[in-house]
């Protein structure tokens, strides 16, 4: 037998090692890419904030940014200042406020500023399930009811110009 | 102070250790004595300097010295002194450490009981043995230095995760680390004996007390963090394939094998190129481990912070280390000259088939445990490999083993009578057939899996009690002078074996006759489960060192009789915040009764969640792997295996 | 059809559940909640590592175990619960890595192995008889194989 074969076959794995050290394996990437957005209805959060649900989605032409939040949620919070200057930049906000009880919803929008045309309550975390959401916060961008991109986790600074805004404007095409 | 001394003391170890790993070997090459005398005590001298290095952590945390990093992050004042002490060997860095100072350990045992050894071969050994520490070394002040200071350094520490604080906990690692270590010599014997181109029965006879102590430590540490997640976690599960444990258990699966493999090179004088391999392959799965752990390569419950330059390093040191070792084996093994032949059914063959499922087992772990990074760099997608894959694949080489295991013992050595053997095996076998059709009526029926693994079981327990009973002539005269004189490895290898037909029939028990039993019960409810009367009385609020608990209290009876009181508990602790539960167990021989509070159901806390678990023969699991244990420790003082025994003329 | 609306009315909000998971929801028919057990035996739970939602205390498994059990009472088959799964979160959800395409590799690696094992055993013992046949002892060898003989003989 080829006394050669054990070491042929560690050279393998750790090729395999190597490459796994590139890799986040807890970072899973969305089922619905290129899926029509599931069909849902959110709650209200506040009588002056407007919620939606997917038809109002359905019926946007232009791309949307559909971001998943919670006040409880620590990242959201270090986002949060990408999501104003997306809608400085003119582009349309729909927030879900997951598993959020209305009254801290506002009292965080009213704190931290409000970049959301839209704003619906997912009290029981059920629409955040049909998104396939896992985490907060969850970005997805959308366009003609298509789900094109999903973000996983904040938005940061170094993603927001190289990654987050060449995508926008892609799928805005 | 102490800390910097530690510091220093490090880098001490580091630079005897690269001493230790050259010159003698230069000198054992070209037969220069003054060289090879450098050997032994660098070895002594890299052991007191890790030692003060780790001792000098250790002292830091005792004190609660903040201004060290790591003591900072994985400390605080109100942690009791047992957990303050092993979360030096809690952290990251503090574990290489941990690691670094076991080797040098083993290490400078090698140097006092290999004293007898051809120096040559002695001296290699510890070289080999040296270069592995040195890798540590480097990593440790490279990469990992857990004497880093923090200014300004904070007034309290970040604790460590409750969970973690727990006598069981506390002596896993240590246990674990003695195992995986411990495979570090048989590796620097095969490297050795690869460098020197020779294995002989002296050879095989020097490296089994080593594996079987390692082996030992091995069993034990495995078992101990079994158990603790047994009654730690909270619903009674005790293994659950996370890669981790694998990472753990298949330098196991493979040091088991290398017990066996050394057996036949010591008897027969031949296997010797696979034992080398194995002993390559048993270490090889320790750093892989090792890897696998600090890498952010794989999820994992147990994973430490993650962190891919360190990764590297230690994929460097890996390739170093393994791919060396392996590519000498390519190119040496060769050299190893064949001896004893054997028919394919003899002892050798039994022991040849038990290698081989252990090394498929090994590999197939391996290969479920890879498989989701493998898919994920070749594919991109993302798949887990969970407990239903582990289970049916390990069971599945499970049962021939067990089967091969009855037989083995009582097979001949270089040539076998397979049809004789089976003959006076029979009526055993049926015994243990009969034994679980009689078993399965009384427990009113189960899963065909079940009955599988009791036989196989029974079937096991007989055929060592059978064997036994045969050496020793059991019924003819004088048997109680010939138990007595039974050589101690042979004893060993009964407990062994006994342990894990014991083992077996106790996992059938608790995972096929299992009873779960869930329910919001109001106090002076009562549930019934496993023909327990299980009755909630009250809950009281407790205040512990670090936490607050609610404790509930449960009375058990049976049958009418009162049995005894459960407390189990549910806690919160305070830095960093996290709640736990602490099950109350009821253990007999029959079965355990696992009882678990949860919340208040109501504002009023009247109304609480209840869990409650009956466990069958769930005792036996940790019996038998005593038993494993048990039985290592006594082939490990059979008086054959002294270093200093005499060598019977071989050079 | 879309059952979510539904659902929001007929189960209650849920809380971050801390400690022991005791399900208030769990299902009357014994026989049903045994098969939504099994079920949930083979999800995994998303935010912890390496846990099964029926033994995870996170939020989100209480969530996707009342999940479970809401399907199977509406009458749909476990491949279609677990459908539901995958559909949303990819087969990574599931513990049982799927019997198919790559992974069939996997499950069926035991046997190849040993297989593989076999062989080169089979070979082995092979070879060892064209060896022996070939070379007989010299003196020296006989003297050390009386020595080796008389060692092994204590078992």
């Amino acid at each position: 037998m080829n006394k050669f074969i054990p070491f042929a076959i560690f050279c393998a794995i750790s090729s395999a090692l190597y490459v796994g050290l590139s890799l986040n394996p807890s970072n899973i990437p969305s089922e619905l890419i290129n899926d029509p957005v599931p069909e849902f209805a959110l709650s209200e959060v506040g009588s002056d904030i407007a919620s939606f649900s997917s038809e109002t989605i359905a019926t946007e032409e232009d791309v949307i940014i559909m971001n998943f939040f919670a006040s409880w949620c620590a990242p959201c919070y270090v986002e949060h200042p990408f999501l104003m200057e997306l809608k400085n930049r003119g582009y349309k906000i729909y927030g879900v406020a997951y598993k959020d009880r209305a009254r801290n919803i506002t009292r965080f929008l009213e704190e931290q500023g409000n970049p959301y045309d839209h704003v619906g309550a997912d009290e029981n975390g059920r629409v955040g399930i049909e998104f396939g959401v896992y985490g907060m916060p969850e970005t997805y961008i959308i366009k003609n009811g298509i789900i094109k991109y999903k973000h996983i986790g904040p938005i940061l600074e170094m993603q927001f110009e190289d990654e987050f805004i060449p995508i926008l404007e892609s799928a805005r095409r | 102070m102490i800390v910097e001394l530690g510091h220093f003391a490090l880098i001490l170890a580091c630079l005897l250790s690269f001493i230790q790993g050259t010159f003698p070997l230069y000198g054992a090459l070209k037969n220069r004595g003054r060289l090879m005398s450098l050997s032994a005590p660098a070895a002594y001298g890299q052991f007191f300097f890790v030692a003060i290095s780790f001792f000098a952590l250790m002292y830091a945390f005792i004190v609660s010295d903040f201004s060290v990093v790591n003591v900072a992050r994985n400390s605080h004042t109100l942690k009791p002194l047992l957990y303050k002490i092993s979360a030096t060997w809690g952290s990251h860095e503090g574990s290489i450490l941990f690691w670094a100072f076991v080797l040098a350990l083993y290490g400078a045992m090698v140097a006092y009981f290999g004293r007898r050894l051809p120096k040559s071969f002695h001296v290699t050994v510890l070289a080999v043995q040296a270069m592995v520490g040195f890798g540590f070394y480097l990593f440790l002040l490279l990469t990992s230095n857990p004497f880093e200071r923090v200014f300004p350094f904070p007034m309290e520490g970040n604790g460590l995760n409750p969970l973690l604080q727990d006598p069981g906990l506390a002596f896993h690692p240590p246990l674990l680390y003695m195992g995986y270590v411990g495979l570090s010599v048989t590796f620097s014997f095969a490297v050795g004996a690869l460098i020197e181109g020779r294995v002989d029965a002296a050879w095989a006879r020097w490296v089994r007390p080593w594996t079987l102590l390692a082996w030992c430590f091995l069993t034990a540490g495995l078992s101990l963090g079994s158990w603790w997640a047994y009654y730690e976690l909270g619903w009674g599960g005790w293994w659950f394939w996370d890669p981790v444990e694998n990472a753990a258990f298949m330098p196991w699966l493979v040091a088991t094998g290398l017990l066996h493999s050394a057996i036949v090179v010591e008897k027969r004088d031949t296997l010797k190129a696979w034992t080398i391999l194995l002993a390559i392959i048993a270490f090889s799965f320790s750093l892989l481990g090792t890897f696998i752990v600090r890498s952010g390569v794989l999820t994992s419950v147990h994973a430490f912070a993650t962190d891919p330059e360190r990764g590297v390093f230690i994929l460097a040191f890996l390739f170093l280390v393994i791919g060396g070792s392996l590519l000498l084996f390519a190119m040496r093994a060769d050299r190893l000259q064949a001896g004893g032949l054997f028919a394919p059914v003899s002892r050798e063959s039994m022991l040849v088939i038990n290698n081989l499922l252990l090394s498929v087992a090994a590999l197939v772990v391996l290969f479920g445990t890879l498989y989701p990074l493998l898919r994920d760099a070749l594919t991109g997608d993302k798949i887990t490999v969970g407990p239903p894959f582990f289970n049916m694949a390990f069971g599945f080489l499970m049962i021939p083993l067990l089967l091969v295991m009855g037989l083995g013992p009582s097979t001949n050595w270089k040539r076998a009578d397979l049809v004789g053997l089976l003959g006076r095996l029979k009526f055993i076998m049926l015994a243990a057939l009969f034994a679980t059709i009689v078993i399965f009526y009384i427990a009113d029926g189960g899963e065909i899996m079940a009955a599988v693994w009791l036989g196989l079981g029974l079937w096991l327990l007989l055929s060592t009690l059978f064997e036994w009973a045969e050496r020793v002539k059991l019924f003819k005269p004088g048997s109680i002078a010939r138990i007595f004189r039974q050589p101690r490895a042979s004893m060993g290898m009964s407990f062994g074996h006994l342990g894990l037909a014991i083992a077996v029939i106790g996992i059938s028990g608790t995972s096929y006759w299992n009873i779960e039993h869930q329910d919001i019960m109001r106090y002076g409810d009562s549930a019934s489960i496993g023909g327990y009367e299980v009755t909630f009385r009250d809950t009281d609020g407790i205040v512990g060192p670090n936490y607050t608990a609610v404790k509930a209290i449960f009375d058990i009876s049976r049958d009418g009789k009162a049995v005894t009181t459960l407390e189990p508990e549910a806690r919160v602790y305070m830095t960093p915040p996290m709640p736990t539960t602490e099950a109350a167990i009821l253990s007999t021989l029959s079965a355990d009764l696992f009882v678990v509070i949860g919340e208040a159901n109501n504002k009023e806390h009247t109304e609480w969640a209840v869990r409650l678990y009956y466990k069958p023969l769930q005792i036996w699991l940790w019996a038998g792997v005593a038993i494993m244990v048990l039985g290592g420790l006594i082939s490990l003082s059979d008086r054959r295996f002294r270093m200093g025994a005499p060598t019977r003329g071989y050079k | 059809m879309r059952i979510i609306a539904t659902v929001i009315c007929f189960f209650a909000m849920s809380s971050a559940a801390l400690a022991v998971g005791v399900d208030e929801g769990r299902l009357a028919d014994p026989a049903q909640e045994a098969r939504a057990q099994g079920l949930m035996k083979q999800l995994r739970c998303l935010v912890c590592q390496n846990e099964s939602i029926v033994d995870s205390n996170a939020a989100l498994a209480k969530d996707l175990r009342m999940i479970v059990r809401e399907r199977i009472t509406l009458g749909e088959s476990d491949e279609q619960v677990l459908d539901f799964m995958t559909s949303r979160y990819g087969d990574w959800v599931l513990l049982k890595p799927p019997f198919e395409g790559a992974t069939i590799v996997l499950w069926f690696s035991p046997l190849i192995l040993l297989l593989i094992g076999f062989y080169v055993i089979y070979h082995n013992l092979k070879r060892q008889k064209i060896v022996a046949t070939a070379e007989p002892l010299s003196a020296d060898e006989q003297t050390r194989l009386k020595k080796l003989l008389a060692d092994g003989d204590d078992r």
